[in-house]
């Protein structure tokens, strides 16, 4: 499986070059083609591995593993040394707790734990890595225009993008190296390196801010890291394996306590309440940053985490409280995400949501929640990076990323307002993308034991979701103020990834039957012996609404054609164009709309300290339920 | 598998039944009142007579809006009657009302604004309890197929008091009724102007209008299947039903749009949580 | 066919009455007269309506308001000009700040005059509104323009 290492090492190649060439459009060329070539070795790996099942490689393991240890150490001492720089003593503390535990697994256990299979590859890493090849690569396209924009409307940051685009690329090659790990060392040691890009990322403008978010995202993802080591050593001290697909078929009995722990961390690296605030903080970074680790990667790495897991936790206690933190952070970040104007936070506390609802899956564990769970990461994946983008476009010619000032979008930016619109619609509205994978996830919720509870939780939590989507969807087509068409300023290049992208959230969908036949069912079927599957009426159903999604905007043709246009009714008021009138004691006053956003039903303070109440409590039972599992007992 | 015929029956008798059971509302609300009352067919007279109007938009975007709402009503009512998934009709339920709302907000007016901000209140408001119910039926009776459902040879009301008292509660507001008809509602009701459809004339008003027919007897369908093991019965129990709620809405004033949320909300936590945790730990049937 | 002239909805607008009027405009929709036996309904919105019901005269303030109520009716519709002062002005035509009935801002299809109209004058003046509506209706679908003189 040579194409494994390829993914796992083209990016690093990218990235090396990239930092060693001088600032010189070269460098953007080197992007573009690494782009590319990430993109097609990631379909190749579709082509050729899709029908092959699971497969483990053999690779050398020990100049690797040490290689690893080293860099491991490398990291700590640059987290320390940063943390020095800039006063923090919890990362410090946090890092060498972390370097301490993993250096005594390293020397303690690891020498008598051999790994045969250290790389593997199934159905989920391809999805995974089809993913990462293609949206990460596609983000990375995207950041060289709006990098230069950027640092054009941003005099006062220095200009570090070489290192950026070299953190970019390393970010890519730790990612393909999670989903393809078999070795949880190895797993460990990308873990690692995707917190330690992203605590880069999220602090490249250098304002104390940004600083500050980046060393908070270090912490929270620091306990994670904390918690995966302990499952490594808990395998060291009771002669467990180290491999993943060994460790997964062995059962609850074996493999609960370190699915625990790994799914702690999985918590943490997908900003699940409690642990959200890193992802809001990091809203700070470039939006490509945003757009990379919250769509496409990190967080997923997160969720890959504990959905591999899932056969482990199904049907445990402790799965059933890791769903459960997943089910509430689904509900309360949905409900924060409706007092939220500021468009980058919206798409924050959605991100969290949505993740939770992956978790939510995963923790239930069942053949079709894993099913629905891998649904639902790739069609969020898709939508939600065409959204950060979308976003990060209009904020460079509106200069605000709040959701008020992006009114009438379709008229200034036609082209970004309506492929805003798709990845809208593709978060939440049949047939697109996320609303196929809701079926699919209340399906699982619903034959679940427990299972009301999920299924109030989500059915309280998507109503909500329906609220701050259609709201925000309605501000970007209503048009109080015509101003006048701003398009042709975005560059070329941002609407061309732009456009890559809304093209997939439609053609994820309309491709999701097949999807799920050559992928997701051999997958389910290959770890359960049974699968889900949609019925031939359902497909054909979900087809037709499709079809007449895209076929009814041409009635728009029609409805263009020589009509009587009349003004908005003001009231009786004569009004401008442009919405001005004449108020009492004939004061000329401007309409303006806005719109509703609950702050008394679900204030952001408010409903983020009780969610993090219920979820400490639910991760408190999380441990508990080993116990209760007899796992430590 | 579903049944086409059904579907094709349900898209060319909808409208008749819808509207006729519009006309037969209205004349009752009258007598309700002391009044006379329309004719039974007004609700025909009055959508012809849209149709008849001149085509008057305020954006281009609006009728198209409009018709899709149009069409995914139709949709998700046909594919209800042609005895699909639930939970898609639901879906596509919520799509129909999601396009209605942007329809609202593309027309710029600040009613309008308002109407569809409410609108998306009310949607809030009953989806749950909405999926809820499917979620009952799939409880009750092994399946979401809407055909096995209706096929369930025992009394599902039986099993599913809770969930049929919630849905009940929030027909009112499905069926834009007091006192929850806060996004827009029917004839001689005043409103901050006309809610969502305060942009919409001629035949785009039409358009929505026989969409609310159709979704009126898409509802009653919905109801059907609590007391679809007898069809007698069926027809009494929605007779009743229906009566009771031209009776609520004559006899309530308006909601402010808190309560309406907030009543809707406790109402189908309480009660559908309750019936279905029983559902699921101690059997139904 | 002619559903026009079965479901005429109307839009009120006050242009400066007495109140005297619109006090008995209201009392058409009452059990007693109970005009929505003849399909008529009161909307409250222009662009629902088809006859515009003005009752009072019009004003500085309310000149600009009627224009833009009319303007925004589709077609076809009918203005009826409710009272002697809808008509012409009424005691108050030669105030300081009255202009005169509404027929100074925009036409007038039926007047019907009185002081205040009894409700079956109402019920007769939307009756032969009516009449007009569905001319221009025709009208309108033979492709000429439904107002004919303005
Ligand atoms: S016509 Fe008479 S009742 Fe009517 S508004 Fe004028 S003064 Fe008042």
């Amino acid at each position: 499986m040579d194409i494994l290492l390829f993914l796992l090492l083209a990016p690093l190649i990218a990235a090396v070059l990239l930092l060693a060439l001088p600032d010189h459009p070269i460098r953007d060329w080197v992007v573009r083609v690494a782009a590319v070539v990430i993109g097609g070795a990631s379909c190749y790996l579709l082509a050729t591995a899709f029908d092959k099942g699971s497969q483990v490689v053999a690779f050398p393991t020990e100049p690797v593993g040490q290689v690893m240890t080293v860099l491991a150490v490398v990291i700590a001492l640059y987290i320390i040394a940063m943390g020095a720089k800039y006063r923090k003593p919890v990362p410090i503390v946090l890092a060498l707790v972390q370097a301490g535990l993993l250096l005594w697994f390293e020397l303690v256990y690891a020498p008598g734990m051999h790994a045969e299979h250290n790389l593997f590859v199934d159905e989920f890493s391809i999805v995974m890595a089809l993913i990462i090849g293609i949206i990460g690569s596609a983000i990375c396209v995207y950041a060289i225009p709006y990098m230069r924009t950027y640092h054009g409307q941003h005099p006062e940051i220095p200009d570090h993008r070489r290192a950026f685009f070299f953190v970019l690329f390393v970010f890519l090659s730790a990612m393909f190296g999670i989903v393809f790990s078999n070795n949880l060392a190895w797993l460990f040691f990308f873990w690692e390196v995707t917190t330690l890009c992203s605590f880069v990322l999220i602090g490249y403008s250098g304002t104390t801010e940004a600083i500050d978010n980046s060393f908070l995202a270090l912490v929270l993802n620091l306990v994670g890291g904390i918690g995966f080591v302990g499952a490594l050593l808990w395998l060291g001290m009771t002669q467990g394996t180290i491999e993943l697909d060994r460790l997964v078929g062995a059962g609850a009995a074996v493999a609960l306590v370190p699915a625990t722990l790994i799914s702690f961390a999985g918590l943490t690296k997908s900003a699940q309440l409690p642990f959200s605030s890193w992802l809001l903080g990091a809203m700070v970074a470039p939006t490509p940053v945003s757009a990379l680790l919250h769509s496409s990667t990190m967080v997923k790495a997160g969720v890959y985490a504990i959905v591999k897991f899932a056969p482990v936790l199904s049907g445990t206690p402790s799965g059933f409280f890791v769903g459960l933190v997943g089910g509430v952070t689904f509900l309360a970040a949905s409900a924060i995400a409706v007092t939220q104007s500021n468009a980058k936070r919206v798409l924050a506390y959605s991100t969290v949501a949505n993740l939770g609802l992956v978790v939510a899956c995963a923790g239930i564990g069942t053949y079709e929640a894993v099913w629905a769970a891998i649904l639902l990461i790739i069609f969020h994946a898709i939508a939600k990076s065409l959204l950060f983008m979308g976003v990060g476009s209009v904020e460079h010619q509106v200069h605000s990323r709040d959701i008020e000032d992006m009114a009438g979008l379709v008229t200034r930016m036609p082209r970004v307002g309506v492929m805003m619109l798709i990845g809208m619609a593709g978060m939440y509205l049949a047939p697109l993308g996320m609303l196929i994978s809701k079926w699919a996830t209340l399906r699982a919720f619903i034959d679940a034991p427990g299972g009301v509870v999920f299924l109030l939780l989500i059915a309280f939590g998507s109503a909500i979701t329906v609220f701050f989507w259609a709201k925000w969807m309605g501000i970007l087509i209503a048009r109080p103020n015509r101003g006048e068409p701003i398009e042709d300023r975005v560059p070329r290049e941002e609407l061309a990834v732009l456009g890559l992208v809304a093209f997939l959230v439609i053609a994820a969908s309309l491709l999701f039957p097949w999807i799920s036949k050559f992928l997701l069912e051999p997958h389910v079927l290959s770890i359960y012996g049974h699968t889900a599957e949609l019925g031939q009426d359902n497909i054909i159903i979900m087809l037709l609404m499709l079809g007449a999604v895209l076929v009814l905007p041409l009635s728009l043709l029609y409805f263009r054609s020589g009509r009587h246009r009349l003004a908005p009714y003001m009231g009786g008021r004569p009004t401008t164009a442009d919405m001005h009138f004449s108020g009492s004691l004939g004061i000329q006053r401007e309409m303006g709309l806005h719109n509703y956003y609950l702050e008394d039903w679900f204030g952001e303070p408010r409903t983020f300290r009780a969610g993090v109440v219920v979820t400490v409590v639910l991760i408190v039972l999380m441990f508990a339920g080993l116990f209760v599992a007899g796992g430590l007992a | 598998m579903i049944n086409v015929l059904f579907a094709v029956a349900f898209l060319v008798l909808a409208p008749i039944l819808g509207g006729l059971i519009a006309g037969i509302d209205r004349k009752l609300t009258a007598r309700m009142q002391g009044r006379v009352g329309p004719p039974v067919l007004q609700p025909f007279y009055d959508v012809g007579k849209l149709l008849e109007k001149e085509h008057v938009i305020v954006s281009v975007s609006q009728n198209f809006f409009v018709l899709a709402y149009l069409v995914f009503i139709a949709f998700s009512g046909a594919l209800f009657f042609a005895g699909g998934d639930l939970l898609l009709v639901v879906f596509a339920l919520t799509l129909a009302h999601v396009l209605l709302v942007l329809g609202a907000y593309s027309a710029t007016s600040p009613y309008s604004f308002i109407g569809a901000e409410r609108e998306l209140v009310q949607l809030m408001a009953y989806e749950p309890m909405v999926i809820l119910a499917a979620a009952g039926f799939y409880l009750a009776t092994g399946s979401f197929s809407v055909m096995e459902i209706a096929a369930f040879p025992r009394p599902l009301i039986a099993v599913l008091p809770g969930i049929f008292i919630g849905l009940f509660y929030v027909l009112t507001m499905k069926l834009r009724k007091s006192p929850f008809d806060i996004a827009t509602s029917h004839h001689a009701h005043q409103e901050i102007v006309k809610g969502v459809t305060t942009e919409f004339s001629g035949s785009t008003l039409g358009m929505v209008e026989v969409a609310h027919w159709y979704e009126t007897v898409f509802l009653l369908g919905l109801f059907w299947l609590f007391f679809a093991w007898s069809p007698v019965i069926a027809v009494i129990a929605l007779a009743i039903l229906y009566l009771a709620e031209i009776f609520i809405d004559n006899a309530t004033a308006r909601v402010r749009w808190g309560f309406a949320l907030r009543s809707i909300w406790a109402v189908t936590l309480v009660l559908s949580a309750a019936n279905l945790v029983w559902l699921q730990y101690f059997g139904g049937l | 066919m002619a559903y026009m002239k079965r479901s005429p909805w109307i839009i009120h607008y006050d242009g400066s009455s007495c109140n005297g009027c619109d006090i008995e405009v209201l009392a058409c929709l009452t059990p007693l007269y109970d005009v929505e036996r003849f399909g008529i309904i009161n909307t409250g919105n222009p662009k629902h309506a088809d006859i515009l019901v003005v009752t009072g005269s019009v004003n500085e303030q309310s000149r600009q308001v009627i224009r833009n109520i009319y303007d925004q009716m589709p077609e076809p519709k009918v203005v009826v000009a409710f009272g002697i002062c809808a008509c012409s002005g009424g005691v108050f035509r030669e105030c300081y700040n009255v202009d005169g009935g509404i027929d100074q801002v925009i036409p007038v299809d039926v007047y019907v005059p009185g002081c205040p109209v009894r409700p079956e004058q109402i019920i007769d003046g939307v009756v032969r509104a009516l009449g007009v509506l569905e001319e221009k209706r025709a009208r309108m679908k033979s492709g000429e323009p439904a107002e004919a003189g303005v």
